[in-house]
């Protein structure tokens, strides 16, 4: 086993190819979304089983992901077909991306198409399944909600009281937030708390409103379970019992409600003083330049985008359907809860979207990153508030005029890259 | 012919690691000194002038000087006990040698179990009655329970592998030495610090070689179990190319961490020197 | 120790056999608390892996389990389990062989001769192991896809024989020197060739621990995920198959997951403790 001489590397790894990788038969379907082995084996089952052919469906970590797909991008010949992914691992490959405009797109809003051109004039991906960020409750958890509180039309301060209540009188803290390596706080202050405050969730990144906001939370961390700090899915605490209130992206609070539906009510994100900001999340699937068979792979995508299909990744991955689909009565548990408390949060009278970012390309997670960081200086770290914001809006700045991105709801439209004041 | 034969015995060996690890390696390190194409220091300047840095530095060092000696005693003691029995001392072995086969990520999996708030540590103390309620040991403001239970799980998961060397570098110590320095009066702990431990020393320097590079390395157990309140090397550079996508300063990160290997290395190479005149 | 102690002092002799039992009382209670400390996590894992979701997720746990097995069926149902465990054990073994065959004849001629490169030459394979491989899997899977080794049994297995070659280095280089020269030269006196006097006295002198090093290598592959998860895409291992989705399951099934890598492991080094032990066989020579 000594091939070690290139020659001999290159003939030995001629023969393997020729031995043990026959041509590919499926399409290799590589995808960060349904990860979790139980929404894999549905992907294949539920989902995938009805294309003509059959489909490889891998599901696999963000950095093998993303490595394995430079490998292919950068070698110049690949054997993935379809890529599927959320929005932000999507942006950074605007360049190595097929143009799907051919696609049938057709059903999906212009909102979420724009979403999937990444700042280009081409479709780089099709938006596939969505998503967004809840808040969920232990039916214990209301009693001691406070007096007046609607759960529909719940405000900051009354989610500061509640969680400060509850840690008083059940003598633990109750409240949870998803702050682990792998939890999705970033996306809780860029989309909900601050745009909340602010109305903005770039320009006015360091306001006086800002400190408020942050202010508040920090209010609100006091009265957090402290083991929020490793919380990845905030399902696992809710069922535990260790948590009874939490918020959190719907795909992770799902087995909750599905293990245990009697016990946990789903509501929208509360409000701040400039209303009750929210971000969808939105996955697309897209087809990279090294695609070994681009006919096969566009009817995958089209394959994809069916309503039959749509409705069968919402049963596999509880993510939602970016098509009008007409919803069967047998939707699990999770899906009967989400739908409501989605419709009251985006229906509401003071409802602000607040958008995914567009057009940072790779910069997309030290944008991230700037929100994540300023969390754990100010609420991990306790340094002062103002300091803190004062140095992550200069990163921040940086990163948006190296990007050179134009602003995006809530913020205003900008000329050229998007400022911060 | 004589003087070809070490570098004959090399050959495979070296060129094997030119093509899988000197190749790529090279890319790697100018990747850390380019940005844009051009040669600069900008990544390394970044990744120190990042706030995360100096903690993840001396998070990794900490971790490593607190936990290697005390799985070296442990490695000791176990190979000591276990070249005193007779009965069965191949089941005991086995058992000892059981956390080799567990994966980082499964012993991240199975101290989290012990350690989270509904897990069997606070189990077994309302048990025995001694707590209410759940105590939150991996909370972010106790970090020195964090680094307690991080500690334990890398004690636990990585003392076997030095326990193995150690345990065959011993069989190779002729009991006779032991018998005669008995036959003169030496007490055990003579015995041990004057026979057993200067005979030991190669197989010491390859376990405290390789432990402590897993130790500047270690990461799955600390994310598991400390989520992000405690920042080592290995997980920054993870964040740097992933999560951040910035090659160049995870590039960076990676020189670091060998940097600090090579030191390491060359400190244990020192300190259990082996004379060629001393060796058996 | 077999060989009595010369009783010159009767007081001393008189003492002995309280001290002795009072050694071994020590003795037997710290092996049975070190076997506690390995063997109690494990415990706990299995009541985890052997329980009902609900029972994982209740609190206070309970210390046995309950036999529960719907966790562990999900797994031997997921389609290409078989496969993958299968793909893992073809490629821990052919590591084993290429980090051996590589290693092991490094390390002897570390142990027995003085020439010039010889340390840069360890800092080298020690290198190997200081760098952190997630970088380097993007080179490589570009490496391997051009040469036709990706999505194969042996690039990944190459891959994996470099992360395990300074285990195998640097395991057989203390082996060797641990055998005094002097058998060999012995053995070239009584007129053995350099092969034979190798063969015939440093071998069976080092198999237990060229065993032991060829384990570890088994035990790197069977439980690397990485570079399987990028080199391998068809041909995944059972690591890459489960562990990197164990990040982000439920509880329940992380730990069904935990004990279906964890199982295999235990039993190979089962199957091997006596090539990983028979050392002791040796040691009164």
């Amino acid at each position: 086993m000594k091939h070690t001489n290139p020659k001999a590397l290159a003939t030995a790894s001629a023969a393997v190819l020729a031995l043990s990788a026959p041509a590919l038969a499926e399409p290799l379907f590589w995808s960060t979304q349904a990860q979790p082995i139980e929404e894999t084996q549905a992907m294949r089952e539920q989902v995938l089983a009805g294309f003509p052919g059959g489909v490889s469906f891998q599901a696999s970590d963000g950095g093998p992901w993303l490595t394995r797909l430079e490998a292919e991008l950068s070698s110049g010949s690949g054997t993935i077909a379809v890529l599927g992914a959320l929005h932000g691992d999507l942006t950074p490959l605007a360049g190595d991306l097929v143009d799907l405009s051919g696609a049938d797109i057709a059903g999906i809003p212009d909102g979420l198409l724009e979403l999937g051109r990444l700042g280009t004039d081409e479709q780089k991906y099709a938006p596939w399944m969505q998503a967004t960020f809840l808040m969920a409750a232990n039916r214990q958890a209301l009693d001691y909600l406070p007096e007046g509180a609607d759960l529909d039309a719940l405000t900051y301060d009354e989610l500061i009281a509640w969680a400060r209540t509850m840690a008083e009188e059940t003598g633990q803290p109750r409240f949870g937030f998803p702050a682990g390596p792998q939890g999705l706080k970033h996306r809780f202050f860029q989309g909900y708390m601050l745009p909340s405050y602010t109305g903005s969730m770039v320009t006015e990144f360091r306001s006086d409103a800002a400190v408020a906001a942050w202010e508040a939370f920090r209010e609100l961390w006091s009265h957090a379970n402290p083991a929020s700090v490793s919380y990845n899915f905030m399902q696992e605490p809710l069922i535990s019992g260790d948590v009874w209130v939490a918020f959190d992206h719907t795909a992770r609070l799902a087995d909750a409600f599905n293990q245990m539906p009697d016990d946990f009510v789903a509501f929208p994100a509360p409000a701040g003083p400039e209303g009750r900001a929210f971000m969808p999340v939105i996955a697309g699937v897209a087809i990279p330049s090294t695609a070994p068979d681009m006919e096969t792979s566009m009817e995958l995508v089209n394959y994809m985008l069916q309503p039959e299909t749509q409705i069968a990744t919402l049963r596999a991955t509880n993510f939602f359907p970016v098509v009008e689909v007409d919803l069967p009565d047998d939707m699990p548990a999770s899906v009967r809860a989400f739908g409501p408390a989605i419709a009251a949060m985006t229906g509401a009278p003071d409802a602000m979207p607040s958008l995914l970012p567009v057009g940072l390309g790779t910069l997309g997670g030290q944008f991230n990153a700037i929100y994540a960081d300023a969390f754990e200086r100010i609420i991990l770290g306790r340094q002062d508030i103002a300091a803190v914001l004062d140095d992550q809006a200069a990163a921040l700045r940086a990163i948006m005029e190296e990007a050179d991105a134009p602003c995006w709801a809530p913020d205003a439209p900008s000329e050229g890259a998007c400022p911060v004041n | 012919m004589q003087r070809a034969l070490p570098y004959l015995l090399l050959l495979p060996a070296t060129l094997f690691l030119m093509v899988f690890f000197l190749y790529p390696f090279g890319l790697v390190v100018v990747e850390s000194f380019t940005r844009g194409g051009e040669w600069t220091l900008a990544n390394y300047e970044r990744m120190v002038g990042h706030w995360r840095f100096s903690t993840a530095f001396w998070n990794t060092i900490l971790l490593t000087a607190v936990v290697v000696p005390l799985q070296l005693i442990m490695a000791l003691a176990m190979a000591t006990m276990v070249s005193k029995i007779e009965a069965g001392r191949t089941t005991i072995l086995y058992i000892f040698a059981i956390p080799l086969g567990i994966s980082d990520l499964a012993a991240g999996l199975i101290w989290l179990a012990i350690f989270t708030q509904s897990g069997f540590l606070n189990s077994m103390l309302s048990f025995f009655g001694l707590i209410d309620r759940p105590i939150f040991f991996l909370g972010f403001d106790n970090l020195l329970m964090v680094f307690i239970a991080i500690a334990l799980a890398e004690i636990w998961r990585a003392t076997a592998i030095m326990m193995v060397i150690i345990v065959a570098g011993m069989g190779l110590i002729p009991k006779e030495y032991n018998e005669a320095a008995e036959v003169f009066g030496a007490s055990r702990w003579q015995r041990f610090t004057k026979v057993t431990f200067p005979l030991l020393r190669p197989s010491l320097q390859t376990a405290l070689i390789l432990r402590v590079l897993m130790a500047f390395e270690v990461f799955a157990v600390v994310v598991a179990l400390g989520g992000t309140s405690f920042p080592v090397l290995m997980g920054e550079t993870f964040n740097w190319q992933f999560t951040l996508q910035d090659r160049g300063v995870a590039a960076a990160y990676a020189m670091v961490i060998l940097g600090l290997s090579v030191a390491f290395t060359i400190v244990i190479l020192r300190l259990l020197h082996v004379p060629k005149e001393a060796r058996i | 120790m077999t060989v009595a102690t010369p009783a010159a002092d009767p007081l001393a002799a008189a003492a002995a056999p309280d001290v002795r039992r009072a050694g071994r009382w020590v003795l037997w209670t710290g092996i049975v608390l070190l076997v506690l400390w390995v063997l109690v996590p494990i415990y706990l894992l299995m009541v985890n892996a052997l329980s009902s979701p609900a029972e994982v997720n209740a609190f206070p746990k309970r210390f046995w389990p309950s036999f529960d097995l719907s966790s562990l069926t999900f797994f031997f149902q997921f389609q290409g389990v078989l496969e993958a465990l299968w793909n893992s054990v073809r490629v821990a073994t052919l590591t084993m062989l290429i980090s051996i065959g590589l290693g092991a004849p490094a390390g002897y001629a570390l142990s027995r001769f003085e020439f010039p490169g010889k340390e840069a030459f360890r800092f080298l394979v020690i290198m190997t192991r200081a760098f952190p491989l997630p970088l380097l899997a993007l080179p490589l899977a570009v490496l391997f896809i051009r040469t036709g080794l990706d999505d194969s049994i042996l690039g990944l297995a190459l891959v994996h024989a470099m992360l395990a070659l300074p285990f195998a280095v640097l395991i057989t280089f203390s082996l060797f020197s641990g055998i005094p020269v002097e058998l060999e030269e012995a053995a070239w006196t009584l007129g053995c060739t350099r092969i034979q006097a190798f063969v015939k006295v440093v071998l069976p002198l080092a198999a237990p621990g060229i065993a032991a090093s060829a384990i570890f290598a088994f035990v790197i592959s069977w439980n690397e995920v990485f570079a399987a998860a990028v080199l391998t895409i068809q041909n995944r291992t059972l690591t890459a198959f489960l562990l990197q989705s164990l990040n982000v399951s439920p509880l329940p099934l992380k730990f069904a997951g935990g004990a279906a890598l964890v199982l295999p492991a235990l039993i190979f080094i089962f199957a091997v403790r006596k090539y990983l032990f028979a050392m002791w066989g040796i040691a009164n020579r």
